[in-house]
């Protein structure tokens, strides 16, 4: 995930002080991991370093004084072409349901019992989730990231479903292995 | 958590069910669809029985809804043996108590989407200018009004299951039984039709029996059960 594109993102939306920016970001991706304030301005002072942002002026408002940011002409460039490009799918599997299913077969576990207390716990989270995004209030931004959310989700579902009915050919496998 | 609108109570009043199956055993000549399947479902709840391909979830909606007779087992609607019951009670309560939506093909072809909800009000001896005029307010309330003089075959996939929708609400039911209603439709029509019942029923304390091999269509309910083999694989309770 490339934090100092999102950021710069945010910028070629509007110039925004470090503050306002953080804000922003928890707003546009509101499932996401908040920001931290000093990841926020670390960033910053990279991007103007490389000629992506610049500081456009400080303002005051009767508190402390805060730097304004602006997007570059670089900057905007940049975005165009990261947002052109195919991100590369993720080449390996490193979910850990899928190592607690593999590690609970190796320890003569009881991974069937694994998969259905995990089913109920994403059940949980996907009404969590739905519940959500049919809010008559909910905001675009909070429809797509539960949408995305929901996929990823009923993948991990349908990956279970399939496992739990493959589970016998799976143990006698691990086991001979 | 955060349910739309919020989860009902778990049982009704008195501490019952509203719909209870003990037990239930059908055989389709040698296919055992139901083997000792139980499942309850309390008053307002929206409930999903989920599983693959021939476990023996849309069966049961046909014991439960009372269009089929189980072979064997108890269905107890309130106070009453809904397996026991003589055809023409539960003729009644299918008109009355039970709105059914299915996949897709329960709307009459040859009328239009007003005349099609209006047809359990007017087939329970509703006045012609009364039913359409409730028809007409379930339409808008599932934001098909503009479509009311359409045939069903002039209507999208989408539309066409919200005019199903509210029709099977017209008559104000207790429960809806709705077996794979977003079956035949991609997933912004589903959402909108899965929404749309969601929020009536919430809004009506109308309980939903939700068959659905869809796990996004699943999480609109308040509770899931899963079936395998003819028989309840394991329930989970929320919140």
């Amino acid at each position: 995930m490339s934090t100092r594109h999102i950021l710069l993102g945010l910028l070629a939306a509007g110039p925004s002080h470090g503050y306002d920016l953080k804000r922003r970001h928890d707003e546009r991706f509101p499932q996401a991991r908040p920001l931290a304030y000093g990841q926020v301005y670390t960033t910053l002072q990279r991007l103007v370093r490389d000629g992506l942002a610049r500081v456009e002026g400080t303002d005051a408002d009767g508190g402390p004084e805060r730097t304004r940011y602006r997007a570059t002409d670089d900057g905007v460039r940049e975005l165009a072409r990261w947002t052109a490009q195919p991100t590369p799918p993720a080449p390996f599997v490193t979910n850990e349901i899928f190592a607690k299913v593999v590690v609970a077969i190796l320890t003569g576990g009881d991974p069937a019992a694994y998969l259905r207390a995990q089913r109920a716990a994403h059940m949980a989270r996907m009404r969590e989730l739905t519940a959500l995004k049919t809010d008559p209030g909910a905001d675009l931004a909070t429809v797509l990231s539960a949408d995305y959310a929901l996929n990823h989700l009923d993948a991990d579902l349908r990956w279970m479903t399939t496992t739990a009915a493959r589970l016998t050919t799976l143990t006698a496998e691990v086991d001979t292995a | 958590m955060t349910d739309i609108g919020g989860p009902p109570q778990a049982a009704t009043d008195s501490g019952r069910p509203l719909l209870a199956a003990r037990n239930l055993t059908k055989t389709y000549g040698r296919t055992h669809a139901l083997r000792g399947a139980g499942i309850e479902l309390a008053a307002g709840e929206i409930l999903a029985v989920t599983g693959p391909s021939g476990s023996g979830k849309s069966t049961l909606l046909h014991c439960l809804a009372g269009i089929v007779r189980p072979d064997g087992g108890e269905v107890t609607y309130g106070r009453e043996r809904l397996d026991r019951l003589p055809e023409e009670r539960l003729s009644e309560l299918r008109r009355t108590e039970f709105g059914v939506v299915f996949q897709f093909g329960q709307l009459l072809p040859e009328l239009t989407a007003l005349d099609n909800v209006a047809l359990p009000l007017l087939l329970a001896g509703t006045a012609r200018a009364r039913a359409h005029e409730r028809a007409g307010a379930w339409l808008e309330r599932f934001g098909v009004r503009g479509q009311q003089d359409l045939r069903p075959g002039e209507l999208s996939g989408g539309q066409a299951q919200r005019v199903a929708l509210a029709r099977a609400l017209v008559t104000g039911p207790r429960v809806v039984f709705a077996d794979e209603p977003t079956g035949a439709l991609d997933s912004l029509a589903g959402e909108q039709v899965m929404s749309a019942l969601v929020r009536t029923a919430r809004a009506d304390g109308t309980a939903v029996l939700l068959v659905t091999h869809d796990a996004q269509v699943a999480a609109y309910a308040d509770r899931e059960v899963r079936m395998r083999d003819g028989a309840v694989a394991g329930a989970e309770v929320t919140s």
